[in-house]
């Protein structure tokens, strides 16, 4: 009867670590990629060159320094922080799926899919349009604070709505619709918007992993990892939690308080994403789903760090795709997403039981 | 001895709205109290108001004696545990993880129970006699099995207090027994409490030490079964107009045909059951007779014949009432008679059968 138990812990545990070597594996591959291919000696020449001046074979294999400078650049100005960044921002996002789906109960629940990502994005805009209409810069705490309070603000209009709905296809209407509104709100900004502010917002505007800064990658994981630890430390209610919000009541949960702080790690999560990245769709959903039946189970414990791995993997491989399969074009990341990811919720409606 | 629940003045409702005021209740452990009453009188709400999950609007509810306003979620959830109505969501989780659940309040940080929770888990599954299911996914068991793994996760919190709401609406009569069974047993080896709404009249008066009828936004009646469950009370708590409800048995008829009896059943000991049944199944008024009071089919009988005629318990059948049923008889066109044996106090009816044969040769 035990054995049944530590099996199951075993399963999630591989699974953990093929989700975290499959991080590792799509990193290493995307930093090699792109339009100047690298190979495993140039990254061990820029990641040793920085770590340890002092080494002498650097001379003796390659000794091309313009070489040397130009790979470095790329690995560490462009590449490792666009792949840090999908990494940080994909676990977020997912995890952040993962609480509101605890939340409402409600497995298509998603930052995307309730218009959290939508609002995030709006404020974000209207921040940026105001404040680069008057010449200044925003910096990166001013743009996650700017996306956590359009998040909250889109949180609070679908708790109003989930209220009064209880039906959950309804719930997912109303989110869809705030999305709508939100994106038509940013649509307008756009258009009225000067024509150099355009070409910062449009990048964004789409999703994409590009252009992140090492200052950006400081900001989003102070953000994110103190509230994945925190979102950890919650497994316990949420666990009983899932089980539906009366029975957590009658062992104890103090709901209110529960309530509040799922809501409000899952909004900052999502709005530290779009801040960075823009929407990105499909995650939150697909990811949390995609584990859950890798792992047999959906014990927050495991399900945490296993969304976070999960996302991290499913936003590298998506931004791969995106940044090479038209190369030199991109596409924007949501793109990619959605078509790995909505196949994946479509699938989850048909066969809603695990098979 | 301090009550383990106590409710003092308690008003309940939806929506600042009060339902039910001032109820009163107390209960011991090693008690069943069960609230019945017709469906939408509040039992739901004074279940839900009592397990929190519904605002009091007024009075004081206190558990094992002390008011559970001044208790945190935890101290209480130490005392009482609930089996709700409402489904309880289990995606990816077995029987076990369930049961395990019910060790929320004693587990650390990370909520995984220890060696000594993991016994208290296979303890309760053994009481639900549910060890097999322990490894199954609780979403692919029946209605039945899923009934008994919440009560195990109940009582795998090891409560003074377990409040039940409707714990065996949607149940066949075998889980009914099985899970009341079960909470009989549970409050006799552990001397729990048990408070729980039923809509089984029959079983709530077995099993039941103490019966709350709620009706008509109030405490209707309150009181052991044997006060509650009289025809009379059951019939004014549910306002039963048409069919009858013999409390005392536990038993159910429904209307009669009225009209001229067309058809005599000269029955006893229960063979006319069936007959008075069937003959109201086909809209044929019937008289029957001649039945003793303390006969098992007499108030069957009452309750579905158009006309009974009736002796005194543990009398013979005497001349008067024989009378009546040879008149009652001349004016129905068949006889049927179920009884095969008639004793000395039933000499009255073979005279009766063998006059309705004379008249009508083949009419029985």
């Amino acid at each position: 009867m035990r054995g049944h138990g530590r099996y199951r812990a075993v399963k999630c545990l591989l699974v953990l670590a093929a989700l975290a070597g499959a991080v590792v594996l799509l990193s290493v591959w995307s930093i090699c990629r792109g339009s100047v291919a690298l190979d495993l000696e140039d990254m061990r020449q820029a990641f040793s060159v920085w770590s340890s001046q002092t080494s002498q074979d650097v001379e003796t294999i390659r000794s091309d320094p313009a070489r040397q400078d130009m790979v470095r650049r790329i690995v560490w100005d462009i590449r490792l922080p666009r792949v840090l960044a999908a990494v940080i921002l994909g676990g977020a996002l997912s995890v952040s799926g993962f609480l509101l789906q605890t939340f409402f109960s409600n497995p298509i629940a998603g930052p995307f899919v309730l218009g959290i990502s939508s609002g995030a994005r709006m404020a974000v805009c209207l921040v940026m349009l105001l404040v680069l209409g008057q010449g200044a810069a925003v910096t990166s705490a001013g743009l996650v604070l700017a996306a956590f309070g359009g998040a909250l603000v889109s949180t609070g209009l679908v708790l109003l709505a989930a209220v009064r709905v209880k039906a959950m296809s309804s719930l997912v209407v109303c989110g869809v619709m705030l999305g709508y509104i939100c994106s038509a709100v940013t649509d307008f900004a756009v258009t009225f918007a000067e024509d150099a502010n355009i070409v910062n917002l449009h990048n964004w505007s789409v999703g994409s992993f590009s252009g992140i800064t090492w200052e950006n990658i400081r900001v989003m994981g102070t953000v994110v990892f103190p509230a994945m630890v925190l979102a950890w430390v919650l497994a316990k209610p949420i666990s009983a939690y899932q089980m539906g919000e009366a029975y957590a009541r009658s062992v104890g949960v103090g709901i209110r308080r529960f309530r509040l702080e799922l809501i409000l790690l899952s909004s900052l999560l999502s709005a530290c994403v779009t801040a960075f990245a823009g929407p990105v769709s499909f995650v939150g959903i697909a990811v949390p789903h995609l584990v859950k039946r890798l792992m047999g189970t959906a014990k927050p414990l495991w399900m945490i760090p296993g969304c976070f791995f999960g996302g991290g993997a499913f936003c590298l491989l998506s931004d791969f795709i995106a940044r090479t399969v038209f190369s030199p074009r991109e596409l924007g990341i949501s793109s990619v997403t959605a078509l790995l990811g909505a196949p994946v919720v479509i699938g989850m409606m048909l066969h809603p039981k695990k098979p | 001895m301090t009550d383990v629940l106590h409710t003092s003045r308690m008003t309940v409702g939806y929506h600042h709205t009060p339902l039910i005021r001032d109820i009163c209740l107390k209960l011991h452990r090693g008690q069943i109290m069960t609230l019945i009453g017709p469906n939408g009188a509040g039992k739901s709400t004074i279940l839900k108001s009592i397990t929190r999950q519904m605002d009091l609007l007024g009075g004081t509810v206190y558990l094992d004696g002390t008011s559970m306003a001044d208790m945190t979620g935890k101290q209480i959830a130490g005392k009482m545990s609930v089996v709700l109505t409402e489904r309880a969501a289990a995606e990816y989780m077995t029987c076990r993880d369930v049961v395990a659940m019910g060790r929320y309040p004693y587990t650390g940080l990370l909520g995984i129970p220890g060696r000594a929770g993991q016994e208290k888990v296979r303890e309760a599954l053994e009481l639900v006699h549910g060890q097999e299911l322990a490894d199954r996914d609780f979403s692919r068991i029946s209605d039945g099995e899923r009934q008994r793994i919440l009560l195990a996760r109940a009582i795998c919190q090891e409560p003074e207090l377990i409040v039940l709401d409707e714990p065996v609406s949607y149940l066949d009569i075998r889980h009914k027994l099985e899970v009341l069974e079960i909470l009989g047993e549970l409050v006799r080896r552990r001397q729990v409490a048990v408070l729980m709404s039923l809509h089984e009249l029959d079983l709530a008066q077995r099993i039941s030490d103490y019966v709350v009828c709620v009706k008509g936004s109030t405490i209707w009646k309150a009181g052991p079964p044997e006060e509650i469950f009289t025809t009379g009370c059951i019939r004014e708590l549910y306002g039963i107009g048409k069919g009858t409800y013999y409390a005392e048995l536990g038993w159910t008829e429904l209307e009669p045909v009225k009209g001229r009896p067309q058809v005599f059943v000269i029955g006893g000991g229960g063979s006319g059951i069936p007959v008075y049944r069937r003959l109201r199944n086909q809209g044929i008024p019937f008289a029957a007779g001649v039945l003793h009071e303390h006969d098992v089919e007499y108030p069957v009988a009452r309750a579905l014949a158009a006309e009974v005629v009736s002796e005194k318990a543990f009398e013979p059948v005497s001349e008067e009432a024989l009378c009546r049923a040879a008149k009652i008889l001349e004016g129905c066109s068949q006889v049927i008679c179920t009884v095969e044996r008639f004793g000395t106090m039933n000499a009255g009816n073979r005279r009766l059968a063998e006059m309705a044969a004379r008249n009508r040769p083949g009419g029985i």
